[in-house]
């Protein structure tokens, strides 16, 4: 189906559920139940879960297929933002304008740092990105606060000229983001049961979006340059020798990369019309790192797992307090209940970051390919039980780690 | 003039912090070949170290003391640390006082220990791995090693002061022939410039004199040759870690005074010392120290009034700048070895 192969067509298939049922998916409590705070179908978080799987499949183009570990790379989601922002103030509240815009300026920006940052491989590679992105960090907070509004941030005023549209509503409010005409923040609940259903404007735009990016990267994985970008990564000498130069390459795909970021940077501004420069800090580069580790680099879906999962984290397991886990462990004695709570207690709520770097550790140290790698090896334990069970000597087929 | 030697002054105190830091990885580089992104964190724990010292010698108890009323006459309650008990009164405030300092005592074996575990407990089984997955893991150690002491201290900055006798600055126009007031430069800072250059020059020492460092130092140019003589080599460069740590974290038991620690301390100067780095040169020790004093001095430069306003926003870049013209033009970096990373 759309030129994928059999079993892409059914990851594509499964990504496309995913997105299409999140409201549902992440609603799995119901409202009045205790456990209804893991609850995570609210637009504001779903929108997040989509938008930084768009970011985490942009960086995994360039390290998983290339290896090139970019510590830099919240520096185009940063410029994608600001660019979005300045759609917004100049032009029109439409959404399509905004988001073109941020992808270009991405682009171009990566252009710059990728022609000076892959004259360098490895460590030098990592550090050249990440001082640019500390460089534009630091500018935008400092001189270039014409364009970035400093510390305060980017938002949209009433005094904006906005051209296609018009400074402020009848009302005199600021006007919404829209898709001409559907607001962003437009949502319907649907109640069923006990259960209350988000469906929002602006989480099906994204998702829409998140689809399609989906199915532009398994093409590129697919593609004659896909294999070119890994041959770069296992070995850059030999491919130097066939006579063919790497470069053009590496930079395609770092623009691409840096293209996907500013999408994620567009939508996100286009979602909530505000830039900040702490969007470009170098923390926020190491998150979209942790991301595509945890799922797995160089795998398809892991990217999209990735992002999910500590984007939940962030704002699901942070809310875990005290009083929540004395609720769960009333069952034991006392004592025993205190001590626990006590145990647990470093690790969630404001705690979380350090559950997640523990996780982040451990998946670095013994599942290299990240919870998708984690996820074939059950699969893989579990064929082998039933194999055993039927006495049949065929081998659990070892799969290739996509 | 008097405004250059200021701001030379002004970048001492800071290109020392690199130049420590710089040090300590570019130790563990030549050494393990490990780039350790966790080595910020050991500088944050180091000044952490001055602030649980600290709070160790005031751990106080009340008593009653009949001499002072409150404004209703019962007697006051009065914290004493248990030092002024043990010591008496003035001696006990003086260890107080001094807590920044005598911390260097304490943190050599905390840090000599904290850097051998990482080493023997994490870094170790990652010698044969790609770089990448070095930086990652150390990465991920550093968040919890950040968050570990965020638990424990957490997120505001902790004011750690220094001995009452550092308090107040130095009037150094005077010495120079300069008016009074013109360049005065605090005492501590001076104290911390020459705390780096004593600690650089007894790492240099110890590698150069020593048959220790001697086999050091045949170890980084040739591990191969060293294990074959029959020297166990892992274990010297495992002590070398854990000096590269308790380096890093001396760096950061003198820095607290300067700048109240917090948990993200680490982090903001790691960014830095990387790029110092790069622009020393992987793997060369004067390199490192080199580019960290200069890249400091350069820093407080920028940062003069004069320049900003010709080339406004340069002294938030001025060091990235550098490292990107270095990597660019002289991608050994300033005084890196041949051979050493270069790709």
């Amino acid at each position: 189906m759309f030129g994928l192969g059999k079993k892409d067509t059914t990851v594509f298939v499964v990504v496309i559920i995913l997105a299409l049922c999140a409201p549902f998916i992440l609603n799995p409590f119901p409202g009045n139940s205790s456990l209804a705070q893991f609850n995570a179908g609210y637009p504001d978080l779903m929108q997040r879960f989509v938008i930084f799987g768009i970011f985490a499949i942009g960086f995994n183009l360039l390290f998983g297929l290339t290896g090139y570990l970019s510590f830099g790379h919240a520096a185009f989601l940063g410029a994608g933002s600001y660019a979005a922002v300045w759609m917004f103030k100049l032009l029109s509240m439409n959404v399509i304008p905004a988001i073109l815009l941020s992808m270009i300026v991405a682009g171009l920006f990566a252009v710059v740092i990728g022609y000076v940052s892959l004259r360098r491989s490895g460590i030098y590679f990592s550090i050249l990105t990440l001082a640019f992105a500390q460089m534009s960090y630091n500018l935008a907070y400092s001189v270039l606060t014409p364009i970035t509004n400093g510390e305060t941030g980017l938002q949209i005023t009433l005094d904006d000229p906005r051209i296609l549209g018009s400074s402020a509503t009848a009302d005199g409010g600021i006007p919404v983001t829209n898709l001409f005409g559907l607001e962003m923040r437009h949502f319907t609940t649907v109640d069923i049961g006990a259960w209350s259903f988000n469906f929002s404007v602006g989480y099906y735009l994204c998702a829409a979006i998140m689809i399609l990016a989906f199915y532009v990267a398994v093409r590129i994985f697919r593609s004659p340059f896909g294999m070119m970008l890994r041959a770069i990564k296992s070995n850059q000498q030999r491919l130097y020798y066939t006579g063919l130069n790497a470069r053009p390459y590496t930079l395609a795909v770092f623009v691409i990369s840096g293209m996907y970021a500013g999408l994620a940077g567009g939508l996100l501004a286009s979602m909530d019309p505000l830039a900040g420069p702490e969007r470009m800090q170098w923390t926020a580069s190491g998150e979209v790192v942790l991301m595509t580790i945890l799922g797995g680099a160089g795998t398809l879906i892991g990217p999209v797992l990735g992002a999910g999962f500590i984007k939940y984290f962030e704002n699901i397991f942070s809310k875990i307090n005290d009083g929540v886990l004395h609720s769960w462990f009333a069952f034991l004695p006392d004592g025993l209940e205190n001590f626990i709570v006590t145990l647990v207690h470093p690790f969630v709520g404001k705690g979380w970051h350090l559950t997640l770097g523990l996780m982040f550790m451990l998946v670095v140290i013994f599942l290299p390919g990240g919870l998708v790698e984690g996820g074939q090896r059950i699969a893989r334990a579990l064929r082998r039980g039933k194999s055993e069970d039927n006495g049949a000597a065929n081998k659990a087929s070892h799969e290739p780690a996509e | 003039m008097d405004a250059i030697i200021l701001q030379i002054l002004n970048g001492l105190d800071k290109g020392s912090a690199y130049a420590l830091i710089a040090l300590g990885l570019t130790l563990i580089f030549g050494t393990l070949g490990v780039v350790n992104f966790a080595h910020g964190a050991l500088f944050m724990i180091g000044a952490f170290c001055a602030v649980t010292l600290n709070r160790i010698l005031t751990l106080s108890h009340q008593v009653v003391d009949e001499s002072r009323k409150d404004f209703l006459g019962n007697p006051l309650k009065v914290d004493v640390p248990y030092v002024n008990d043990w010591f008496g009164e003035a001696a006990g405030a003086t260890i107080i006082d001094w807590s920044v300092p005598l911390a260097i005592l304490f943190s050599i074996p905390v840090m000599i220990a904290i850097g051998v575990i990482m080493e023997r407990g994490l870094i170790k089984h990652f010698y044969r791995r790609p770089h990448a997955d070095q930086i990652l893991v150390t990465f991920g150690l550093a968040i919890v090693l950040q968050e570990i002491i965020k638990y424990f201290y957490g997120a505001n900055p902790i004011p750690t002061p220094a001995p009452d006798v550092f308090r107040g600055s130095f009037d150094f126009g005077v010495l120079l022939g300069f008016d009074p007031n013109v360049i005065i430069y605090p005492y501590w800072r001076l104290v911390y410039f020459a705390f780096a250059a004593l600690i650089v020059g007894a790492v240099f020492a110890f590698l150069q004199f020593t048959t220790f460092g001697m086999v050091v130092r045949a170890g980084m140019a040739d591990r191969e040759t060293v294990g074959l003589l029959g020297i166990n080599i892992d274990r010297r460069f495992t002590i070398m870690f854990g000096l590269a740590a308790a380096v890093a974290g001396l760096a950061g038991v003198m820095y607290a005074p300067i700048n109240s620690p917090n948990y993200h301390m680490g982090m903001d100067f790691l960014v830095l010392s990387f790029v110092v780095v790069v622009v020393g040169g992987m793997g060369s020790l004067p390199g490192a120290v080199l580019a960290g004093f200069v890249l400091g001095v350069l820093e407080s430069f920028a940062s003069m009034n004069e320049i900003k306003t010709i080339l406004p926003g340069i002294d938030q870049i001025i060091i990235y700048l550098v490292a990107i013209i270095i990597l660019l033009t002289r991608p050994r970096g300033l005084m890196g070895r041949k051979g050493v990373m270069e790709d």
